[in-house]
This record gives structure tokens, sequence and C-alpha cells, in this order.
């Protein structure tokens, strides 16, 4: 397993690697789980609130299929570590930021600047999506 | 037509810089092609068989003076002088270099264009009517909404991975000029029976190598629930669309696998969730859009009357200007389909040329067709005759939109890497062969794709040919029946397919069929579809 390279959370990590949906659903003890494209992350919906950690895997950087996972998440309130893990190109960070992701485990560590650079290109955005920023359409209107 | 204000010009400026950020990472070696090549694509840029293509967006098709001349400029700087308008209504130029295109976006962006998700597996540039605003028959000014869905598509975080490419057309007339039931969302803007303005989907419609029309999803989405009603449609396809097998992609085949009824009912669900969440833009900001693309200041004086005494001149109006709402008006089509040229290329002094004359006559505004031609949508019919002899003048006074010389043909074997067969030598031939022919023959469209992949719409033409690959020969298969408009239908393959002489020397015969049973005002579609194809096989396989 990859190590987080970039976490944006206080609370200390789950020490704990995420297990699979189905093994989630039969230990009802299990707090981290792990989300394979394939997974439909509402099958996770009834249990979010003992969940402190959600894998979610991009296996390939073209599978986008974790961002709208990661959307549905937060979506439905949950508030702990989501962290995104796999092949996770510095250019697709802020975008993952932007879903939810507030934790990044990628299999090849990025470059510092390069992701730093990524996590602050847009000053503004046109929509709204997991991480509250505000949209532009309305920052024109108040 | 839209301006922008400091955020919208914010937001391209800092794309540029993005992408100048991964050229130089791709120079630099630090990010390899495999790497790279979604990320140009987002861009525009494709690498083609003999160079870079630079494909640069025209959101829903409207341009001002100042960008046309700035692409006839880019055309002569960075390009070999020409560039190519699509069927989507943008532009590509098909000879750039990679560490040139940094530069050239901030060149574009200076005059508010960019190439942004003009490629990938992304929301695409919005396309619409080319009519818009001019238009005699629609209820509203689709442009508006287009924007409005323009703003919300670009870069939006959630669908910039999506299974394949993704592209929507939104149109408010009753003839549909857009193929707007040809894309993976089409949006009609209606009017409910309370007289209030929404929006129809259609989803699943598209061409490739499965062609789809798209089924109506919903007849009424409400203006304040329009991006919600979007970004369902969208997630639903993010999470289920089939990523196994990159020709089974796109929507249509998630539609048409789960079937119209159950895509609408897991849309409609994703909807009533997103509802909840207040995503929507407010109100406010479709009228402050809308403020953008109220109507000229027209002459309501301008005199309802033609000059029609020069016959080549007359000849011109009656086959490229549309009526317009404004009486004293036109709407002018120049096109892009000089007998024996390659459709959709302009030269760069010919779109400066075309920059001038929107300025001079059409208050300073342009539109790029789908059938790759360019309209002046408000010229004063007492200013027709002025702009029909510097068009004249300019080589660019064709009188054939619609017929047979107005053919739609993609860039083809010459420069796309996908393609199987060439299609401009077999346009330029079509198109000399028909050239005395072509006003007895009427409404004809004819469209050109150098392989499965359709982007010359060869699916939507009253005749479609279809380039393949056959033993390493090029051959061109003919289809009969396709239409695009408001009776879509999809052409039907003749049989065996012919050489590249022997396809001219086909459509040649099929065109005598039509000829000789021609009843009234048929068009060849219509006699095509009352005869139906045997007599036409008949005569070109004899």
């Amino acid at each position: 397993m990859s190590d987080v390279q970039f976490r944006f959370r206080t609370d200390d990590a789950v020490a704990d690697p995420g297990v699979t949906v189905d093994v989630f659903g039969a230990q009802t003890n299990a707090s981290a789980v792990r989300l394979e494209p394939g997974d439909d992350a509402r099958d996770l919906l009834p249990h979010l609130d003992r969940i402190k950690l959600i894998e979610v895997n991009f296996p390939s950087f073209t599978d986008g299929r974790g961002f709208s996972s990661a959307r549905v998440l937060r979506e439905a309130g949950y508030t702990g570590e989501l962290r995104a893990v796999g092949e996770l190109p510095v250019d697709h960070l802020g975008h993952l930021r932007r879903c939810g992701f507030d934790s990044f485990a990628p299999d090849i560590p990025l470059n510092p600047v390069d992701a730093e650079a990524a996590l602050a290109r847009w000053e503004h955005v046109y929509q709204p999506a997991a991480d509250g920023r505000v949209p532009i359409w309305n920052l024109r209107h108040g | 037509m839209y301006k922008y204000d400091t955020y919208d010009q914010a937001m391209v400026d800092a794309r540029v810089e993005e992408f100048r950020d991964q050229v130089k990472r791709r120079l630099e070696g630090h990010l390899s092609e495999d790497h790279f090549k979604p990320l140009r694509l987002q861009n525009g840029l494709y690498l083609q068989l003999h160079a870079y293509m630079l494909r640069v967006a025209i959101p829903y098709g409207t341009l001002s003076s100042a960008q046309m001349r700035v692409l006839g400029d880019i055309a002569d700087k960075y390009d070999r002088g020409y560039g190519h308008f699509t069927t989507r209504q943008n532009i590509q130029y098909n000879w750039i270099q990679l560490d040139q295109t940094p530069d050239l976006l901030a060149e574009l962006a200076k005059v508010e264009m960019h190439a942004i998700q003009t490629s990938g597996n992304c929301i695409r540039n919005i396309s619409s009517d080319q009519y818009a605003g001019a238009a005699a028959d629609e209820i509203v000014d689709p442009r508006p909404y287009a924007e409005l869905l323009r703003q919300w598509s670009s870069f939006h975080p959630e669908f910039l991975v999506l299974p394949r490419k993704f592209k929507i057309a939104v149109i408010a007339s009753e003839t549909d000029r857009a193929a707007m039931k040809l894309h993976d969302i089409g949006i009609r803007m209606v009017r409910n029976a309370a007289g209030e303005i929404g929006a129809a989907f259609y989803v699943g419609g598209g061409m490739g190598r499965t062609p789809m029309i798209a089924p109506l999803v919903r007849a009424f989405v409400p203006l304040d629930q329009l991006i919600t009603y979007a970004e369902a449609c969208l997630r639903v396809y993010n999470r289920y669309g089939r990523r196994d097998n990159k020709y089974k992609a796109r929507i249509k085949i998630l539609v048409h696998e789960l079937g119209k009824d159950e895509y609408t009912r897991q849309v409609e669900e994703e909807f009533a969730h997103l509802l909840t969440q207040g995503i929507e833009p407010p109100l406010a900001e479709l009228e402050r859009i809308k403020a953008h693309f109220t109507d000229p200041a027209y002459d309501t004086a301008a005199p309802d009357t033609l000059d029609r005494s020069d016959p080549d001149f007359a000849l011109w109006v009656d086959r490229n200007c549309a009526a317009h709402k404004q009486p004293g008006y036109m709407i002018a089509t120049i096109s892009l389909k000089p007998v024996g040229g390659i459709p959709g290329d302009a030269s760069g002094e010919q779109m400066r040329v075309m920059a001038d004359l929107g300025l001079k006559y059409s208050f300073d505004e342009l539109r790029v067709t789908h059938a790759q031609n360019i309209v002046l949508p408000h010229v004063r019919k007492a200013d027709l005759y002025d702009l029909w002899q510097q068009l004249d003048a300019a080589g660019l006074a064709t009188a054939n939109l619609d017929l047979i010389g107005d053919i739609i043909a993609c860039p083809g074997l010459d420069y796309c890497s996908l393609a199987n067969a060439r299609s401009i030598p077999v346009a330029q031939k079509i198109s000399e062969r028909f050239a005395a022919k072509q006003a007895d023959l009427g409404e004809l469209k004819l469209k050109i794709s150098g392989c499965i992949n359709a982007c010359g719409h060869h699916h939507a033409g009253h005749i479609g040919i279809l380039g393949v690959d056959k033993k390493g020969t090029e051959n061109y298969q003919l289809l009969l029946g396709g239409c695009e408009g408001d009776d879509t239908s999809l052409g039907q393959i003749t049989g065996p397919g012919f050489s590249e002489d022997g396809i001219v020397d086909a459509i040649d015969k099929a065109t005598d069929v039509y000829l000789a049973h021609k009843q009234g005002d048929e068009r060849l579609l219509d006699t095509y579809r009352r005869i139906g194809m045997a007599p036409f096989k008949e005569a070109i396989y004899e």
C-alpha cells in the first residue's frame, strides 16, 4: 500500500487499511473501507457513522468513477477521511480535492512543487462541488 | 454576444498557464506521452499523421469580428495560412508545433477564446443553432442556456474523466439546424402549457459506429433546475457508462442497454437527490447572461425590398439567405464550399475579409455552422448586394447552400490518424462533377466520413459516404436516406463499396434515379423514402 503523501485533516489518521466493500458488510467493527471503481458508494451510506476512512482506488487515471463516488459520499454527509489511492496524476489533484478528497496516497509520489501549483491553480471555480467553494455565478450576484 | 467579465477572463488565463506548465513538463521529460495525452486532448491538441492539430472552441458557434480576425492571423502565424471549420462549429489548425501552443493560446485568450475541452473524455464545446437570435421560427434565443451550460461544464471536477467524449447541443426552434438528436444530450428549449420556458432533454444520441437517435428523456425541465438535471444525466453516465470497451463507452450505449425508461428512472432519482444539494445557479445569472444576447440596434426603417436585377446575385440570395425575424433583414450564409475546394477550409485572408464584413454588415457578429459554413446573422436587405460583391471578390460567394456541393467532410486520411480513407479528394471530385447539375438536384445533403467514427456525419446525409480500408486500399460505402433535421433518420448502406472514382459514378446514377422518379417538390430524401432502396440499388449496381 502506498504512503499518504498529502493530508488535509488535523485528526489522527486511521492506521488500519481499508477492507473491501464485501468484507466491510460482514465486519461490523471495521472503520476503514476501500472502494473500487465498480463499487457503489451508496452501499456505504447506512454505515457512514462508523466509518473513519474511505479509500477510493484509481487503478487507472483514465477511470473517473471515483470522482463521483467521492461526491456521493460527501453529499450524504460523510465527514471522515476520504483518501484517493492509486494512479493519481498531479493534474487531477485539484479536481479530486474539489470532489471531496482530503488525503492522497499516489502509487508514484508527486513532485511537491507541481502538486502545490495544481492545488492553487484556480482562484475561482464555475460550479459548486464538495469543497464548499462559492462558485463564480454566486459571487457575481452577492 | 457574450462578453467575458474578470472571472471568465481569469479562468481562461489560468488555463493558459496550466497548459504552459504541462507542455513544459512534457518537453522536459517529466510527463510521459501516455499521461500528457489526455491533458493535451482536453486542451484540443491532437497528434495527427504529420503534425499536432489544435481545435479552438467557438462556443455555440458565435464569434465577433475581432475573434474571427485573430483566427485568421493565427492561421498565418502558426499554421500554413489556413484553418478548417468543423462540424461542431469549432475551427482546427492542422500544422501546429507543440512548443508554440502556449503562446498561441495566450493570443486567443486576449480575444476571449480558448481550446478548453474541445477534445478528450469530457463535456465538449456546446453547439447550437447557427441562426440563433435571428431565426424567424425560434421561441427564444438558445444561446444564454448554452452559455450557462458552458460555464457549468468548464473544468467540472466530477466530469473530466468520463467514459468517453460528451457533446451537448441546445436549440430553440421548430426547425432543427443543429442535428440536436444526434448528440449525447440534445436540449430543445420549449414553452409549456402555462407559457413558461423550459428545456426538453433528449439523451443518448450520437453517430460513430453505432448511430442512435436520442430519445426524449424529459419533456420539460424548469429553468431553475436546468443545471441540476444536466448534472444528474452526467452523474448516472459517469458512474455506469461502460469503460470496458471504448467503442461502447458513449452514453448512447448506456441508454440503449439500460433502456430509456430505466436510464430515465435513474436520472430522476439522482435529480431528486441533487435538488437537495443546492447546486443550481441563481436565476439572476441566467438574466445576466441573457442581457448579452439582446437584439442588436436594428434599423427599423430598413427597406424590406430587394433589387434582384443581377441574376447571379438573385441566385445567391435564393440559395444562401434565410428569413430573419426582423423586417428588412436577412440571414446570409457564406459557403466555404467552392467548386473543387476543401469543405470548411478558409484562408487567413478570407477569415479577415469575413471579419471585416461581419463588422460592417452584421453588427460585429458571425456564426459557424455545423455544415462548415459561416453565417452573417443580421444583414440589411439593402446591404446584401454590396456584401455579395465583396464576398465574390474574395472567392466566398458560392451559391450552393444545402445543395450537393455543400458537402460536409472530415479531414480524413490526409490528416487524421484515425482515418481509413481520404475524404477531401472525394469531396473535391463530387463537387466538380455535380457543379453544373446541382441546381436541378435541389436540397441534397451529402456527408463524407473517412472512417467509422463518423466525424463527417455520413449517417445523417441524404447521401452518405463512409471510407473504409479494404485489404489495404481505400474503399467507399454509399448510404442513402439519412437526415439530421426534425425527421432525423439514419442512412442505409446500398451494398458493396466503390473505388474513389466508382463512388462518384454511383452517386451520379443515384441522382438520375431521383430525377426520374421525383414527384412535385420532392427532395432526393423524400423520393428515397417513398420509393425505397430497390430502384436506387438496381441502377447503382447494374
